[in-house]
Parts: C-alpha cells; sequence; structure tokens
C-alpha cells in the first residue's frame, strides 16, 4: 500500500497518547455496534448470566474497535486526503500505522477467544467473520474496487444482532437473520446520503461512492428504491413474532417519513455540481443538499428508534405480534 | 521510536498515559477472566449431582 508522504513526516512530530488508540476503535460507530448488539442477545428470549451477557457485549463491542483500527491502517493514504478523515491518528502521524495493525490484530484475537470460552463458539464464529468481512473482504477489496462497496460491506454492520442473539442461545434463527437484513438494507440509503454531500472528497481519495460513479441523480434513484425496500422489510418482526404492537407502529409511521424524504431527495438536486459549500464541518452541506442531510439525519433516528422499541417491548414483556400466522390461519 | 532517555516532557507525559493506560487494560483483562472462569465454573458445579 502506498503511503502519503504526509503520513511519514508527520509520524515524527506528534507523539502518541493513550486517547489516539481510543480513537483508532471509532468509540461512536461501536456505541451503535453494542446497541443492536444488545438487541439481538435481548430479544433471543433465552436467561443469560448478567456478567455472560455483559462480557458477550464487550467482545462485540472489542470486536468492532479491531475492525476500525485494521481500517484505519489500511485506509491511511484514502483518510489523509478527505477532509472528513484527516485528523484520525494514523493520517495525522500521531500513531504509526504498524502500531494500528498490531492493536487490531490483538484485539481481535481477544475479542473472539474470549467470546468463544465465555458464550458459545457460534457467536464466537460469527464474530470473526464479521471481523474478516469488514477488515478484509470490505476495506481491503470492495472499498477501492466497487461502487456496491457500502451495499455488500454493509453486511458487517448488519451481523451484530446476530452475534448478540448466538451468544444468548447457541442459536440464530430466521428472526434474527430479519434484524440482520434490517440493518443491511438500511446501510444503503444512509450512507449514500451522506455520500451525495461529501463526493467531492470521496473522489479526491480515489473511492468509487456512488455518486462518484454513477452519477448524483442515479444515486438519489436508487436511494429511493433501497427505501421502498427497507421500510416494508421493517415491519416484518410484526409478523414473525418478534415486534409488538408498539413497534409496529413506530416501524410503520417512522418507515412513512423515511419514504417521504428519499422522495423528496429524489426530486432534489443534491449532490450536484454548483452550490455554496460550507467547510465548518461534516453536516454543513451545500444549500441544494439539505434533504441529503435530512434523510441522514432521520435514517439515524429511524434504525436507532426500531431497534431501541424492540428493546423496551421485551424487556417490559410486551407480547409480541405473530400476524404471519393469524393470516394463514 | 523515539530513546526514552533524551524525550521531551510532552513525550515522555504521552508515554506515561500510554503505560497507565496499558496496565489498567491489563489489570481488567485479568479480572475479567476470573470472574468469567468463576461463572462459567459456578455454572457447571451447580449442574453436577454430588
Amino acid at each position: 500500500m502506498a503511503m502519503s508522504p504526509a503520513l511519514s513526516t508527520a509520524a515524527k512530530s506528534a507523539p502518541a497518547r493513550w486517547q489516539d488508540f481510543v480513537q483508532l476503535l471509532k468509540p461512536r460507530v461501536m456505541s451503535l455496534v453494542v446497541f443492536t448488539g444488545l438487541t439481538g442477545l435481548v430479544c433471543a428470549g433465552h436467561a443469560v448470566n448478567p456478567i455472560l451477557g455483559a462480557v458477550a457485549i464487550l467482545c462485540i463491542a472489542v470486536g468492532a474497535g479491531a475492525s476500525a483500527s485494521l481500517n484505519m491502517w489500511y485506509d491511511a493514504d484514502i483518510d489523509a486526503r478527505m477532509r472528513r478523515t484527516r485528523g484520525r491518528p494514523v493520517p495525522a502521524g500521531r500513531v504509526q500505522g504498524a502500531d494500528a495493525l498490531a492493536l487490531g490484530i490483538v484485539l481481535s484475537i481477544f475479542s473472539v477467544m474470549l467470546m468463544g470460552m465465555a458464550l458459545n463458539w457460534l457467536a464466537a464464529g460469527l464474530l470473526a467473520f464479521t471481523i474478516f468481512f469488514y477488515a478484509v473482504v470490505y476495506t481491503i477489496w470492495l472499498k477501492r474496487s466497487t461502487a456496491q462497496n457500502i451495499v455488500i460491506g454493509g453486511l458487517a454492520g448488519a451481523l451484530p444482532p446476530v452475534i448478540g442473539w448466538a451468544a444468548a442461545s447457541g442459536t440464530a434463527p430466521l428472526n434474527a437473520w430479519l434484524l440482520c437484513s434490517i440493518i443491511f438494507m438500511w446501510t444503503p440509503p444512509h450512507f449514500w446520503a451522506l455520500s451525495l454531500y461529501t463526493s467531492e472528497d470521496y473522489e479526491k481519495a480515489g473511492v468509487p461512492m456512488m455518486p462518484v460513479i454513477a452519477g448524483a441523480a442515479s444515486t438519489r434513484r436508487q436511494i429511493l428504491i433501497y427505501s421502498l425496500l427497507f421500510t416494508p422489510l421493517c415491519l416484518a418482526p410484526a409478523f414473525t413474532g418478534l415486534g409488538g404492537p408498539i413497534y409496529l407502529a413506530v416501524a410503520g409511521l417512522g418507515g412513512l417519513v423515511f419514504v417521504l424524504l428519499a422522495a423528496r431527495l429524489a426530486r432534489s438536486r443534491a449532490g450536484e455540481a454548483g452550490g455554496q459549500r460550507n467547510d465548518d464541518g461534516l453536516y454543513d452541506v451545500r444549500a441544494g443538499a439539505k434533504d441529503a442531510r435530512n434523510l441522514f439525519a432521520f435514517s439515524i433516528l429511524y434504525l436507532t428508534l426500531l431497534f431501541a422499541t424492540l428493546l423496551g417491548e421485551h424487556l417490559m414483556g410486551v407480547a409480541p405480534l405473530n400476524l404471519l400466522s393469524e393470516l394463514l390461519r | 521510536m523515539s530513546d526514552p532517555a533524551h524525550e521531551s516532557e510532552t513525550e515522555q507525559k504521552a508515554r506515561r498515559g500510554r503505560n497507565i493506560a496499558l496496565a489498567l487494560g491489563l489489570i481488567l483483562f485479568v479480572i475479567l477472566i476470573f470472574v468469567v472462569t468463576i461463572v462459567r465454573l459456578g455454572g457447571n458445579v451447580a449442574t453436577n449431582v454430588l
């Protein structure tokens, strides 16, 4: 991998603080993974020793952190060229690439082995697969080679609920994979909405994100198509004995808003050239890209609400709906 | 890697911080393995008929 000259010179300037190593683990992404993993663990409905349950969540979090560290090691050259990522520890020169690689490998082994010994080897195997998929299949292979990178690579971010479910029950039934498929289908509209107003960065870095390769109009159309497939899928847990009436209401109403925002985005000129750029931060965007920002922000809220509702219903003991068997009766 | 004998104050401070974080991490790791062992052992012993 070719390192940018900035990486080798900057590496001598600032000493690495422990906080830089924490930043390598992408704590914000980790928190989302912890949340979806916990939902899977609770929804499994098996009595798990609370200490072992906490260890399972810790393993999922550390595994996600390990993947992030491996990603930051490999993508340092790309990160250095992007406004959003050039302050990360490796491209900024505070942490050496080899150290990020070592941290990623050590934490991967630690999280998988501990999951296997403390919980079960199905959960450990799924965790190992997730780390491999994110670090090797997505980061090393897909990200630089295809515009479908985040569509396929999204599987890595979608697997934590299945890992949590497997950790609690030792199995990975259809409902666990349903949670996985919800996150999987959520990923393209979520990331493409973001990339519509950061496509200049991706273009500069040579990353073939959809707006760079297919153009903004095609990306907006694909976001709408994915949204139309994603939102009915979110209703499915109420048909399979996983989600209850509150979940159905949240998924239905939120889904309508999601499609509405995606339709507005499809009609907008978000991602098109021109317009005044505001360089204050990631979420300050061209005026024309406001619709993309709205969908991006709502997508995070919607996914959080879906999983929070499922979690809340299971913790409060709300009986799940099984509309599929009712319909078939 | 810089020579610890010729480090600036900032470098020494950063190194101390890293060392403390690593030490805490190792201590937590040992405690974690101990607790998991006790929980797993306890569960398995409890299922055995003496």
